[in-house]
């Protein structure tokens, strides 16, 4: 009864921090935090999964979060025939021939019997690999590059709708993840931090630098989009009625509905994805998973295979990332590799994770919603508290100048206080783990 | 001849550059290694560190340059050195006594103090836009090269030069210094020996009358330190922001880890083989091939493995490949 | 003593210890009776929330372990005893880290005792036989010159000669005026030497009395000697 009223309590402060927003600056505003604190509640939840759930320090969630971005520019974005043309097939085929060495390398280590030969034979068939992909794709990438640079100069997608690449973003990231579990869940945990860490910045740069698969920083803009368009809607006449009676001004009132329009369907996903983690959270299946994280090696002595289990759940959490950043994107309407950080995309998770409270999914949305509306707000808020501060001083002062520019980052240093003190008081999070 | 050419080629782009960065991350990594050995936590604020000690050594300078002080040919920055050193030993310090000492006293697990170093990293990383702002800052001045490519190829006359710049001799030199002095100092002093106790052996270490507090805090004191010189040589090196510092965590903790978290030496090791993986997969071998080969046979690529943007990827592949060999690392490290 | 660790059960239900100047008194009992956990309690490292731990007259419950290396206790516990990654020598400095006197004598004697730590001075210490260590962890633990020295199965996994040797060591310390508390498994040997012996079962005091005494003891004999 009190946990429930608790949670009630807790949410409902949110919400009414967001309809503040929409009454006191604008609703456009409010939406907008809805919409990304329903993404951040989903990220948040994928977290929760692998660390709530199973022990699993995941600090590459950038990087999960940015493959589920490029799946919407290889869903939904036209083909470029000309680019096909040009190179595309022989782009694959490289990748192909790289892949099967790679292939051949583990195989040959799997079953031969250590050695000089066996080092021989690796050295080999990795040097004679990776020469004959270079050989077949630089020419084709070049090739690729150079169609219509300015707006292609690149493969394209599969011009299926978007709402396709959702799940698709998922499945790249899980495919990542299971790379990524098979060689490093068996290490301790700081090394698997290490590791992920590594590969959101390795999966990051290779978005950033291979042009002819998504243009690289050149960015893919206009994306399609599950909902009509502002400038369509406003030229239907029915709309710009229905608004009028609602009174609204055409322009404000299409914008409105489509960022309703995308809540609905975050919601949907977030309500969906929620249900599922709260019924695994109470199966065998999720009883199993806790006595796991809580003892390892009792759980291995009563012959749980762990680092199976690690595995699934690890995949799960990532694809889980990895639709929350397919999310992402299409409601930017726009993939841009240059923006994605750690600080923003990975760290600032783990502190929603954090303060909702781990191993709760309600605590994860709630963080979710919470510290992505603290993230938007502190900016405007340090900006007033920098200018409550320096209303003394004189206008051209450099001090204050400085402190005045430096509002914007107060973010940072807002959030790491916010997990300190967190971590330090309540270390359970706002909605403690049952 | 062209033997001559090609090693003073490789000397140039390969050699010097990859000793200078293997020595600023050797001497982050040493940071990251003490800090394992003593408090048995991979300290995620260490990038962090580094930018706030630099950044403090910036400001310093730039007073210093404001009132016409200066070294001749040797940066001023050398000068605002130690008071970049106080002032984060100061921040470290305060920062174990409010943050840390707390978890320490619950003897709360590594992972747990992974995360709370989490925090302190966003405060750092906040504290440091919030002084001086996220762009590039310029603070190295004094001599720009020790030997510079024209001069060089008058002197030897050969087809290549060899130029070294001022910042680097003066990282390599100033990173021998530092090495040398924090290895006499564990091998040959009471403090420096009781810290190597603690870390191998804490209950012991107790029960001989070592106090753990006051191992902590030279042990912060020191990384304090060490970050510091590793931030300031790499932005003379390079340049200062803020960001590329958070970035240097990975070859970091690539370095530690591959050297064995916990072991000094391995450390040092770590940082070379790390940047000279780095540099020597991101070079692009056409020209030294050039010269090696006969006419006919020259290369018309580039020769290069990877493209310099996935520098990144080097330092993984070889962490992933030393964990998946040696998990201990090359100098057999702790393993908690 | 009545106490456990942390915030766990109590594992000591009322031991009584007691050792005078000079002498040797020899802890014996099943494993898991609690003689290492008895021993941690009087250095002060578990929680002991009823009863007393009195050091020359002093109460020293209070007191940190550090504190009471200073005072003049010193300990070898059963496991992981020495500083293994650190040569001989260093071990032995890191037994007088808190000494401000010139400790060198006191290695000497320590040298004097276990000729073979002499000459394995600068190996690392991980690097010695279980014996040598052994020697290694007893030396450390005079380095601080304690009046109590305290040693935790000194003879586990040591050979019969090195046992026999140790043993004789351990009698030459008392004979410099040391207290000794030892806790042994191989009870007859150890109760032969003991000027005091006890029997602890299940976090409890057994028997009490002399070694010779307790070595009579049919009872005791029966259940812990083997007959
Ligand atoms: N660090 C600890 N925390 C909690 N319980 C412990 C701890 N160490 C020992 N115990 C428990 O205390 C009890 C007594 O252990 P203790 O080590 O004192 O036995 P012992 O008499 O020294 O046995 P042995 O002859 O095997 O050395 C055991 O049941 C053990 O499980
Ligand atoms: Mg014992």
């Amino acid at each position: 009864m009190n946990d429930t009223v608790k949670t009630i309590g807790l949410f409902g402060l949110v919400a009414l921090a967001i309809l503040f927003t929409g009454l006191s600056q604008s609703w456009n505003a409010a939406l907008g935090i809805l919409n990304m604190g329903l993404i951040s509640a989903i990220m948040a939840m994928g977290v929760n999964l692998q660390w709530g759930f199973a022990g699993l320090f995941n600090v590459g969630i950038m990087g999960f979060v940015g493959l589920g971005g490029l799946a919407t520019v290889l869903v939904s974005m036209p083909p470029v025939p000309a680019a096909w043309a040009a190179g595309g097939y022989d782009v694959w085929e490289a990748l192909f021939v790289g892949a099967l060495s790679l292939a051949a390398v583990i195989l040959i280590r799997k079953r031969m019997k250590p050695g000089n030969l066996r080092a021989l034979v690796t050295w080999v068939l990795l040097i004679a690999g990776f020469s004959i992909y270079r050989e077949l794709f630089d020419p084709a990438r070049d090739a690729i590059e150079k169609v219509n640079p300015a707006l292609e100069g690149y493969l394209g997608g599969l011009g299926l709708p978007i709402l396709l690449a959702w799940p698709v973003g998922g499945l790249l990231a899980a495919g990542a993840a299971w790379v990524i579990g098979k060689t490093a869940l068996g290490l301790r945990s700081d090394y698997l931090a290490i590791a992920t860490l590594g590969i959101a910045e390795i999966i990051i740069a290779i978005m950033k630098n291979e042009d002819w698969l998504a243009r690289g920083v050149k960015n893919v803009n206009g994306l399609p989009r599950p909902l009509p368009y502002e400038i369509d809607l406003q030229a239907d006449p029915s709309f710009v009625e229905k608004a009028a009676s609602f009174g609204l001004d055409p322009v404000t009132a299409s914008t409105l509905y489509v960022k309703l329009g995308y809540s609905i369907m975050f919601t949907v996903v977030l309500v969906i994805i929620l249900f599922l983690m709260q019924r695994s959270l109470h199966s065998p299946w999720g009883r199993m998973m806790r006595a796991i994280r809580d003892n390892e090696d009792a759980a291995r002595a009563m012959g749980k295979d762990v680092t199976r289990r690690h595995l699934q759940i690890f995949i799960l959490g990532s694809a889980i990332c990895g639709l929350a950043g397919a999310m992402m994107t299409t409601l930017d309407g726009q993939l841009t590799p240059g923006t994605y950080q750690p600080l923003r995309y990975t760290f600032l998770i783990w502190v929603m994770v954090i303060v909702g409270g781990s191993g709760n999914n309600l605590g994860s949305v709630l963080g979710g919603f919470l510290i992505w509306f603290l993230w938007v707000q502190v900016e405007p808020f340090g900006r007033w508290l920098m200018e409550l501060i320096t209303m003394g001083m004189e206008p051209g002062n450099a001090l204050r100048e400085h402190l005045l520019a430096s509002a914007a980052h107060m973010r940072l240093l807002t959030m790491g206080l916010v997990m300190l003190l967190m971590l330090r008081f309540s270390p359970r999070g706002l909605l403690p783990e049952k | 001849m062209d033997i001559l050419n090609t090693l003073v080629l490789l000397a140039n782009f390969v050699i010097v550059p990859a000793v200078t960065y293997g020595s600023q991350l050797a001497l982050g990594a040493l940071g990251v290694t003490l800090i394992y050995g003593i408090l048995r936590f991979s300290n995620f604020a260490h990038g962090d560190t580094m930018a706030f000690g630099t950044m403090v050594t910036v400001l310093v300078t730039w007073m210093l340059q404001s009132w016409g002080v200066s070294l001749g040919p040797v940066p001023t920055a050398l000068l605002a050195l130690p008071f970049g050193i106080a002032v984060t030993a100061g921040l470290v310090l305060w920062t174990d006594r409010v943050v840390y000492r707390f978890y320490r006293k619950q003897k709360a697990k590594p992972v747990i103090l992974v995360i709370v170093s989490m925090g302190v990293m966003f405060v750092m990383n906040g504290l440091v836009r919030f002084i001086i702002g996220p762009d590039d800052q310029n603070f190295a001045d004094g001599a720009r090269f020790l030997i510079g490519a024209r001069e060089f190829k008058e002197m030897t006359g050969l087809k290549e030069g060899l130029a070294i710049k001022a910042s680097q001799g003066l990282t390599v030199l100033t990173a021998v210094i530092v090495v040398a002095l924090l290895f006499w100092f564990l091998n040959h002093t009471r403090t420096g020996k009781s810290m190597r106790a603690y870390s191998d052996n804490e209950d012991l270490a107790l029960l001989s009358g070592i106090n753990p507090e006051r191992v902590v805090a030279v042990t912060w004191i020191i990384v304090a330190a060490l970050a510091t010189v590793a931030g300031v040589l790499y932005g003379l090196d390079k340049s200062f922001k803020p960001f590329t510092y958070f970035q240097l965590l990975l070859p970091i903790f690539a370095a530690a880890i591959v050297g064995g978290l916990g072991s000094p030496l391995g450390a040092i090791a770590g940082g070379f083989v790390i940047a000279f993986s780095e540099v020597t997969i991101t070079y692009a071998w056409k020209k030294a091939a050039a010269y090696l080969l006969p006419a006919d046979m020259a290369p018309d690529g580039l020769l290069q493995l990877l493209a310099v943007d996935y520098k990144f990827a080097v330092s993984f592949v070889i962490l992933v490949v030393v964990l998946l060999f040696k998990p201990t690392g090359l100098f057999k490290g702790k393993s908690v | 003593m009545v106490g456990g660790y942390g915030r766990g059960p109590d594992i000591l239900h009322g031991v009584t210890l007691e050792v005078d100047r000079g002498e040797i008194a020899v802890i014996v009992g099943p494993n898991g009776a609690g003689k290492s956990t008895a021993m941690k309690a009087v250095f002060g490292m578990l929680n002991v929330h009823t009863g007393s731990v009195v050091f020359n007259g002093e109460d020293i419950r209070e007191l940190t372990p550090q504190a009471r290396v200073a005072k003049g206790m010193g300990f070898v516990p059963q496991t992981h005893n020495i500083f293994a990654s650190m040569s001989v020598e260093e071990n032995l400095e890191m037994g007088a880290f808190l000494r401000t006197d010139d400790y060198s004598e006191t290695m000497e004697q320590v040298y004097d005792l276990f000729p073979i730590l002499k000459e394995k001075r600068h190996q690392h210490a991980g690097e010695l036989s279980g014996g040598q260590r052994q020697q290694v962890a007893v030396g450390r633990a005079l380095m601080t010159k304690p009046q109590l020295l305290m040693l935790d199965e000194p003879t586990a996994g040591v050979s019969p000669i090195v046992m026999d040797e140790l043993f004789d060591r351990i009698i030459e310390v008392a004979r410099t005026g040391i207290s000794i508390l030892m806790v042994e498994q191989n009870a007859r040997q150890a109760l032969e030497i003991a000027d005091k012996g006890y029997v602890l079962v299940q976090g409890a005091n057994a028997h009490t009395g002399s070694g010779k005494q307790l070595l009579a003891d049919p009872e005791v004999r029966r259940s812990f000697l083997g007959g």
